[in-house]
């Protein structure tokens, strides 16, 4: 094992590199270096000088470290290519980091702050006159952004302590394609997952019941009638048995859900099954993890076809039960999402990629008589070349300025950014809480279906309890992550604001219930809200791009729409290429997180 | 661990397997050989280790280490080298479950080890997760678990709690069911803290496993604990006399004949006595034992004795449903048209016991009136009087008056016994009932053809019915019957492979719904009667002919029948036809027996004249799976006297006709007819004419 630092004057710049032989154990410190130095580095960013990169030829260049960047990086390098992997900030992750609490306060404001800081270079100064030059900018994804807190700062000390994912809630499903990856690339010796306790679903009368989310669920659920929980266990047992995951493989076709059902409306499939409301709700929202009102179709922007809302249900059957020592169908990452793409970076790192933090990328260079893609001029005036480029989300080729013959590129470009989708936009909030919403489980996933909260609630809200015991914050407290799809601040805040006082009221009730039940547990804490932070995030989704543009953090719950995406761009640059080949000599790849 | 196939070896496995055996081989002939001359060495011992882990099936192999152990033990007597001893069987006990957990020899090996007691149980609940969590329902280690507890004297109300526990995780699982079944019949059973009001605990019980029977319908787990749940709650605790033979205010007429061939057919009220005697039956809910003349009081003036009672059983255990004594009048009797009160006392002391430990406590008493008379019929002339019975339709005639004392059921009221339950367990029961129906009722609404919903829907309702009969003042009439008829009739469609169960099943239902209430019983009672005949040799007969039952029941309702019509049906079994005393003509004609040991219950059947079972399968199978059905083969009650040698011939061999010997011994037929039976040859013919010295008609012709 061996770290090969590049002859650097320059000691604030994380850089390094490591031979292809590493093998595993080694040890990845670089967030801890960044975390104790990011005082010190904001005040020395003037004098900040950058490394120089050699070779200056790659297979691959990437900008960004998001986590689907990060996969790319890693996939890449494991059938071989050469890999440069840059990031302009001091961290890995991007849009999928967690922070500090420090750290995401002045991350957030710094986004909201960059439309201003427009720095105007002359992109006319290229050297090298072989190359059209092209500005590369970044866009902002939050808005609207709204921090409160209600607490003294020692209640929420120590900030280190805190681990706040920027693009919350989200989670693993066992059985996901991300866990998969994880498990045949070697990521995930990298990190560790904890499952959530259990989940709920929030109902108009206030209170929050458990999703019967599983046979034996459904078997100790005490809100179910005996007949509903037949019809819940029936649908469930149709929909594994036209996937086959029944033990009996008989008639397997005469099983299967029509052609015809699976191209109608998923709520209509459901209604055919005679499922009353209450149980058609679960399955939409707390299992399926749909967004949209289903119910109402006119006012419905995505009415989910009866073949993905099954397919969605089948991930969570194939979830539960998967890793013997996971309770439920969720995963979380101890120390937070952030943990994945840095996983992934690691894997890269010993296949071989270069690794520059705190590189930021001024333009592209085009070769002007073929007006391909050539390579990047660096923050530090270097120029490095590569054949391909992958292009975190938040990175964007403006218009160019009109000139020259070279219109079928502008064009191009211009194209690019136009098929860029604005997709309407997702509430986050992140809250910090003393108490949990339910006494005695500290992760849970709480579901409240569209229209449950106010009238006007067209999406679902999701809100995310996380505890001390996943390393993402100070004993006793606790994180909310909440989201909601909206198609303005207005609205997807409102839904948050609700989800949020609804939490807090219906827990206060309810823990007074049951320590009447349980007298010993008297000293039952009600959540108090210390503090809260509500944004307001971009959906853009790249329908054509020309510049390999990797997929932002969605609005789902999961990340199996961004895998997906990600194996698309994958295989858009290395066609025919395997997708992130199976690790070789994997050690021990046993299926067992704690 | 189930539902896993079977995979094929391959060549690979073959070449192993090979070598596997031939070390087995050699192992155990090396065992064999210590065992034999009894060396228990430290490398003798060895061998057997190796051998037991290689096969933890070797029997001898655990036998012989027990034999050492007991060897080795009586040498030592310091407590280390004991400890070794016994740590040593511990740890190869573990070793060969490892290679197979289902070894019942290594299970037991360490149950016998630790009954020793040298050593401490705490190391076995370790052993115990470990075997429960690579397999939750299996059974030896729950049965162990069992052992272990009770050895450990831990709490049942916590083993009542891992079974909860085992059960919310997966509910799916007959051991865990069962364990809970049987740590509550314990806890039920000593009135444990919390455990006193057997309703509460099983309406608990009742809300858990609906929980598992809707959310699974499929999974049998559950519903096997619903059925012994459902039993606990109907089983009525104590017996109860349901039915007798004379019944209560009744008038009988005894007639007496003297040196009289013909027998004299009776009505329900008037019976024909040849020996001087006429029977007193006694049929309780449920089989008991310990009916006597200290537990019944016969209050009858001849009755100088104690009476000897006797179980109407065809197995050799002291319990039956139905009890039978003989009440015997004086040898000369003159004063005819005398009457003789009598009267029965029962449940004024304890010692009527069921099978499940109570006594029957409901003080009760019942009381007829019996007239004798002396029958002076013309004299016979030679044999000629007599005339042979025939079944055809010609014979009978519509009881269109079917006279009022045919009312064979007791009722409560009369017996003059307290009600069966507490009022407040009687509420339960009903209200459990009734709630169990609704439900499964509207769990069929939604899965139509749930099977075993169907077959517990309609288990519920005949309880239902059976639970109205028996506790409600007025005549209760049995509203489920048809569709529980319904029920049985589409389960024979819907599961074929059982349908024979559900045939029975049927059968029993319907047979009672012909015969369990006046109206419709009177539609099946006929007068018997020859053209020649006196209207003093009426008999009734009830033909229950042409109904394709292939089982019955309800005997209480029949002990008074004497003339019985079964032809035509597809009877394979009479189980609890001994109880049928008074029987003298039967015919099972047309059925679909298989054998004599099907035929068992008639041996009991003192007073049987008339038999016809022709036309049935006897001696079709070479062989009598009906021996392995019932639950009384005749082999058992083979006497140790009887002389088989005596019926051989040369051309009949003892072994395929022993069976028709041992039935026909003891019967006093005078008419048989077994026509269309496989077995039936003129040399079967020749044998039934030497085994029944009386018989005057044989298959339709008279004897001579």
């Amino acid at each position: 094992m061996k770290e090969t630092s590049r002859p650097s004057k320059k000691p604030n710049t994380l850089f390094f590199s490591v031979s292809a032989t590493v093998e595993g154990g080694f040890h990845f410190l670089v967030l801890k270096e960044i975390s104790l130095k990011s005082e010190e580095e904001e005040s020395m960013a003037e004098d900040f000088s950058f490394p120089s990169i050699d070779p200056i030829n790659f297979d691959l260049a990437v900008v960004g470290t998001g986590l689907p960047e990060s996969i790319i990086a890693a996939s890449s390098s494991s059938i071989g290519k050469t890999v440069l992997h840059l990031d302009p900030n001091s961290f890995y992750g991007g849009h999928f980091s967690s922070f500090s609490l420090h750290e995401f306060t002045s991350f957030l404001q710094s986004q909201q702050q960059q439309p201003n800081e427009e720095e105007v270079k002359d992109s006319n100064s290229s050297l090298d006159t072989n190359y059209t030059e092209i500005e590369l900018k970044s866009q902002c994804l939050y808005s609207d952004i709204e921090i409160t807190s209600n607490a003294s700062s020692e209640d929420l000390e120590p900030s280190r302590k805190f681990c706040l994912d920027l693009s919350g809630p989200r989670v693993l499903f066992c059985a996901d394609s991300v866990v998969n990856l994880m498990l045949k690339s070697g990521a995930n010796h990298h990190v560790e997952f904890k499952s959530i306790d259990a989940s709920f679903i929030y109902s108009e009368d206030g209170n929050l019941f458990t999703v019967p989310d599983s046979r034996s669920a459904i078997f100790k659920d005490r809100s179910l009638g005996l007949l509903e929980k037949n019809q819940l266990m029936r649908f469930f047992k149709l929909v594994q048995a036209h996937f086959g995951l029944n033990e009996s493989t008989l008639d397997q076709e005469k099983k299967r859900i029509s052609d015809e059902d699976l191209e109608s409306p998923f709520i209509e499939f459901l209604t055919k099954q005679m499922l009353p409301a209450k149980i058609k709700a679960i399955i939409l929202y707390a299992i399926a993890m749909i967004d949209y009102d289903q119910e109402s179709p006119e006012q419905c922007k995505n009415l989910v076809k009866t073949k993905d809302g099954v397919e969605k249900l089948a991930l969570y059957h194939s979830s539960v039960g998967r890793f013997t020592n996971a309770l439920g169908a969720l995963l979380y990452p101890i120390y937070g999402q952030g943990e994945l793409p840095q996983a992934f970076c690691r894997t890269a790192a010993v296949k071989g990629a270069l690794y520059v933090l705190r590189m930021p990328v001024r333009s592209l260079l085009f070769d002007k008589e073929s007006r391909h893609y050539k390579g990047l001029k660096l923050a530090s005036g270097q120029a490095v070349f590569s054949d391909q480029l992958v292009m975190g989300p938040s990175f964007i080729v403006p218009s160019p300025p009109v000139l020259s013959p070279h219109t079928d590129l502008q064009q191009e470009i211009s194209q690019g950014s136009i098929l860029r989708d604005i997709n309407g936009q997702v509430a986050r909030a992140v809250c910090i809480t003393r108490g949990s919403i339910k006494s005695n489980i500290s992760n849970m996933l709480v579901v409240f279906p569209p229209r449950s909260l106010l009238p006007e609630q067209v999406t679902a809200v999701r809100v995310l309890q996380l505890g001390s015991n996943l390393s993402v914050c100070p004993t006793n407290l606790f994180l909310l992550y909440v989201s909601a799809l909206c198609d303005d601040a207005t609205q997807g805040k409102k839904s948050l604001h609700a989800a949020i006082n609804a939490l807090l009221k219906c827990s206060m009730s309810k823990n007074r219930e049951t320590s009447s039940l349980f007298p010993n547990e008297s000293e039952v804490v009600t959540p108090t809200l210390l503090w809260s932070a509500m944004y307001i995030q971009q959906l853009t989704k790249v329908l054509e791009d020309p510049i390999s543009s990797c997929p932002m953090p969605d609005g789902n719950l999961g990340y199996t729409n961004i895998l997906e995406s990600t194996e698309k761009l994958f295989q858009k640059i290395y066609p025919g290429e395997e997708f992130m080949p199976e690790a070789k000599a994997p050690e021990n790849v046993d299926e067992q997180e704690s | 661990m189930h539902g896993q196939p079977r995979k094929p070896l391959n060549p690979d496995d073959d070449a192993a397997s090979i070598a596997k055996a031939a070390k087995l081989r050699n192992l155990q002939s090396q065992l064999l050989h210590n065992h034999h001359n009894k060396i228990y060495t430290k490398e003798a011992l060895e061998i057997s280790w190796k051998l037991l882990e290689l096969n933890p099936e070797i029997y001898t192999g655990w036998n012989y280490r027990k034999l050492a152990v007991e060897h080795n033990l009586q040498a030592k007597t310091d407590p280390e080298s004991i400890k070794s001893i016994v740590d040593e069987e511990l740890k190869l006990v573990e070793t060969a479950l490892s290679r197979n957990y289902k070894s019942y020899g290594a299970w037991h090996h360490r149950k016998w080890i630790l009954n020793k007691g040298f050593s401490s149980f705490d190391h076995e609940f370790r052993l115990l997760n470990k075997f429960q969590k690579a397999d939750s329902r299996n059974f030896h280690a729950w049965n162990y678990r069992r052992f272990v507890t009770a050895m450990k004297n831990i709490p049942e109300k916590e083993e009542l709690q891992y079974t909860t526990d085992m059960i919310n995780s997966n509910f799916s699982n007959y051991s865990a069911w069962h364990n809970r079944s049987v740590i509550l019949s314990n806890l039920l059973k000593r009135k444990a803290e919390g455990f006193t009001s057997k309703e509460n605990v099983l309406a608990e019980e009742y809300d858990l496993v609906h929980q598992a029977v809707f959310v699974d319908p499929d999974d049998q787990s559950g519903w096997f604990y619903h059925l012994w749940l459902l039993e606990q709650t109907v089983t009525p605790d104590a017996p109860m006399l349901v039915s007798s033979w004379p019944i209560h205010d009744s008038d009988m007429i005894v007639s007496f004949k003297s040196n009289l061939d013909e027998t004299l057919l009776s009505t329900s009220t008037r019976y024909c006595s040849e020996s001087g005697t006429f029977p007193l039956i006694l049929y309780f809910n449920q089989p008991v034992e310990g009916v006597s003349s200290s537990t019944v009081t016969v209050n009858f003036m001849f009755c100088k004795e104690d009476l000897l009672w006797r179980p109407l059983s065809t197995t050799n255990s002291k319990k039956s449903h139905a009890w039978v004594t003989h009440l015997k009048f004086p040898d000369k009797e003159d004063n005819s048209s005398k009457v003789y009160p009598v009267e029965v006392r029962l449940g004024h002391s304890q010692g009527i016991i069921s099978s499940s430990g109570s006594h029957y406590n409901f003080p009760s008493r019942f009381a007829f009136k019996v007239t004798l008379q002396c029958v002076e019929l013309e004299a016979a002339e030679g044999g000629s009087g007599m005339k042979m019975l025939d079944w055809g339709d010609g014979s009978f005639q519509i009881c269109e008056d079917l006279p009022l004392d045919l009312s064979p059921i007791l009722s409560l009221d009369q017996l003059k016994i307290s009600r069966n339950h507490e009022p407040t367990a009687l509420h339960f029961l009903i209200e459990t009932i009734t709630t169990e129906i609704a439900l499964f009722r509207e769990l069929l609404l939604e899965i139509k053809c749930c099977k075993i919903g169907k077959l517990t829907l309609a288990r519920l309702l005949i309880a239902h019915d059976a639970i109205m009969t028996y506790n409600t003042p007025v005549e209760y009439k049995k509203v489920n019957t048809e569709e529980v008829l319904e029920l049985f009739t589409d389960l024979m469609k819907l599961d074929p492979t059982h349908s024979s169960y559900y045939k029975d099943e049927h059968s029993l239902v319907l047979m009672e719904k012909v015969i369990s209430n006046r109206k419709s019983m009177s539609k099946h009672c006929f007068f018997y009667g020859g053209s020649s005949s006196s209207n003093l040799c009426n008999s009734v007969c009830l033909r229950l002919n042409k109904l394709s039952l292939s089982k019955i029941g309800s005997f209480e309702h029949l002990l008074w029948v004497q003339m019985l019509d079964l032809s035509h049906n597809e009877l394979h079994s009479i189980e609890g036809l001994e109880a049928m005393q008074l029987l003298s003509s039967l015919n099972l004609g047309y059925n679909r027996f298989s054998s004599f040991t099907a035929l068992e219950p008639l041996r009991s059947l003192q007073t049987l004249k008339v038999l016809d079972i022709s036309y049935n399968e006897i001696g079709v199978h070479s062989i009598d799976t009906t021996r392995y059905l019932c639950s009384s083969p005749l082999s058992h009650t083979v006497e140790d006297n009887c002389d088989f040698d005596e019926y051989a011939r040369d051309d009949v061999k003892i072994a395929d006709t022993w069976e028709a010997v041992m039935f026909f011994k003891g019967l006093q037929l005078r008419q048989l007819n077994m026509t269309g039976n496989a077995i039936s040859d003129d040399n079967f013919r020749i044998l039934l004419l030497k085994l029944l010295p009386k018989l005057k008609w044989l298959d339709g012709k008279g004897v001579h």
